[in-house]
């Protein structure tokens, strides 16, 4: 944990400031403001339509901004966003793997797409760390949901990004293969990387350093788990989000 | 609650060399919302996708509210709904026209359509949205959409393969308020989930892993596998402590969080000695999350 205080003195992973954005009438992103880490794993909850895809994809570099700042690893995402890509890896609950692809050609085919020097060198790599070795000339779309999730885990991580998003990546996964999952993710902070994950599932959210809940485009709870807990006078952090999203929907 | 909605006896089922259910026999009463969990791979969408009559069995027999599987399908599928993770909305018609579309298939005259459609409007709390394209729901609203168009033509038993993948926990609860509402009403539901918090909320549970159901019962009957309960503990690396733990005993142990939980007749101390610190350490009553990375560890280790 020494490596935690370290980690605090170095330069935000993200500084996300008044950060708003419009689709005609509708505000989707409400002028939002926070800071994350480097090396925090920083999960972003929010019911469906709340503004975390829209806020995720601005900080991609997707979607430009329409007012507020931005800056992810410490590049402007309204100015220069191309550079922000080169930088973060994406893994989403559809895997956004090749399924008629083996394994191999699926990893070759990410570092190739991310400008990777020694492709065979990281392929080998990828396939060590995703645990499937001897596997690599499987096809894809015939593989167990967990190996896929390696699988697109170990693509999104091809080119060593600094800051990992991942979109509600253990969806419809089983408990055992979601605890090795999130053990894998705690290594890859704990070695540096930022991670940026949304998810529904609150258990899940547990394994987070830190949390924000957002609704109709606004942050309305920003915290540790326990934090969380302790400042709604919860329980669970199912009940802490139950009672904040539905008691501003009343209002 | 004694009569039988489903009876299920040595189901076996292959494809080519690979056999996902391998004897499997259970029942579920009537008006019982019955939970089938376990692994990833474990065979709970083939055993599904037979209790819905989809897939023909190898051997074994399953009957559904007193009909065979194997031989009456078409009266099967005219009492039951089966719905899957991907239930197809078409996104262009409206909320009403979907639910006429289903109607038509399932051949619901017309004549009672519009009293049935209404009740399920209600019901979903989607009336106000009747003429609304479904591609405009919202996720949570598209869910209960599906919902509807799948009990329609008022079905006795009521399918679910993991509905509630990717929806968010307001929307979550609300739809399991609406499973209630249907079970009050009679109907049975037989369901399948990979998140184990749901668990909790259905009458009776069975544990697949690996083609083979490891234990039946109630919620509280499957925490209380655990034997002697639960040990817990906060901790500043808990994948590490918890590795450690099982590497050093023979215990189960896993994280929730920032706390390992340790199962299996194990002493205080020899947690301690094998993380070598003194951790302050609660015993309490596991949840069904813990019981089911307890059964599936030692099928796995002595299995």
């Amino acid at each position: 944990m020494v490596k935690q205080e370290e980690k605090k003195q170095e330069q935000p992973a993200v500084v996300i400031d008044h950060l708003t954005k419009k689709f005609g009438d509708f505000t989707a992103v409400d002028d939002i403001s926070f800071t994350v880490n480097k090396g925090e794993i920083f999960g972003f909850l929010g019911a469906n339509g709340a503004g975390k895809s829209t806020t995720i994809r601005m900080l991609c570099g997707i979607l430009k901004p329409t007012s507020g700042r931005g800056i992810v690893g410490g590049v402007d995402i309204s100015k220069t966003p191309e550079k922000v890509k080169t930088f973060i890896g994406y893994m989403s609950q559809k895997f956004s793997l090749y399924d008629d692809l083996t394994i191999q050609e699926n990893l070759n085919f990410f570092a190739g797409i991310y400008g990777v020097k020694d492709r065979k060198a990281a392929v080998k790599r990828a396939v060590i760390s995703a645990g499937l070795t001897g596997k690599e000339k499987k096809i894809t779309g015939s593989l167990p949901v967990g190996w896929k999730q390696r699988l697109s885990l170990a693509s999104a991580l091809m080119h060593e990004p600094a800051i990992l998003f991942l979109d509600e990546p253990t969806s419809g996964v089983d408990p055992i293969t979601r605890r090795k999952f999130w053990e894998t993710i705690r290594s890859i902070s704990q070695k540096g990387t930022t991670v940026f994950v949304t998810t529904h599932y609150m258990l899940e959210a547990e394994y987070c350093d830190r949390l924000s809940i957002m609704r109709a485009g606004k942050v309305i709870a920003l915290g540790t788990p326990g934090e969380l807990k302790q400042m709604n006078h919860k329980n669970s952090l199912e009940e802490v989000f139950v009672s904040l999203v539905q008691e501003e929907a009343v209002q | 609650m004694s009569e039988k909605s489903v009876t299920v006896r040595n189901l076996t089922m292959s494809f080519k060399e690979v056999q996902a259910v391998k004897g499997i026999s259970f029942e579920v009463a009537r008006g019982e919302v019955f939970g089938l969990v376990g692994p990833d791979g474990a065979g709970k969408t083939t055993t599904m996708r037979i209790l819905a009559a989809i897939l023909t069995p190898d051997s074994g027999e399953a009957q559904i509210l007193g009909l065979s599987s194997a031989t009456e399908r078409e009266k099967i599928h005219d009492r039951i709904a089966y719905m899957s993770q991907r239930f197809g909305l078409y996104q262009d018609l409206t909320v009403e026209e979907n639910m006429e579309f289903y109607a038509d298939m399932y051949g619901v005259k017309r004549s009672e359509l519009k009293a049935s459609m209404d009740k399920l409007l209600d019901w979903s709390g989607l009336t106000q949205f009747r003429s609304r394209p479904a591609g405009k729901l919202s996720g949570g609203m598209k869910q209960k959409l599906g919902l509807a168009c799948a009990l329609i033509h008022t079905p006795e038993l009521l399918l679910l393969d993991e509905p509630t993948n990717g929806v968010d926990p307001v929307s979550r609860k609300e739809f399991w308020n609406l499973l209630y509402k249907l079970v009050d009403e009679g109907l049975t539901i037989i369901m399948t989930t990979a998140y184990l918090d749901e668990a909790e909320r259905c009458h009776s549970l069975a544990f697949m892993d690996r083609g083979k159901i490891t234990a039946r019962g109630t919620p509280e009957e499957i925490v209380d596998l655990i034997p002697g309960g639960v040990l817990k503990f906060n901790s500043d690396n808990p994948f590490e402590e918890s590795n450690r733990i099982t590497e050093s005993t023979e215990a189960v142990s896993t994280v929730f969080g920032s706390q390992v939980h340790v199962m299996g007749n194990i002493k205080e101390e020899e947690i301690e000695r094998s993380i070598d610190r003194k951790p302050d350490i609660i015993r309490s009553r596991g949840s069904v999350e813990d019981a089911f990375v307890y059964l599936s560890e030692i099928e796995t280790d002595h299995g």
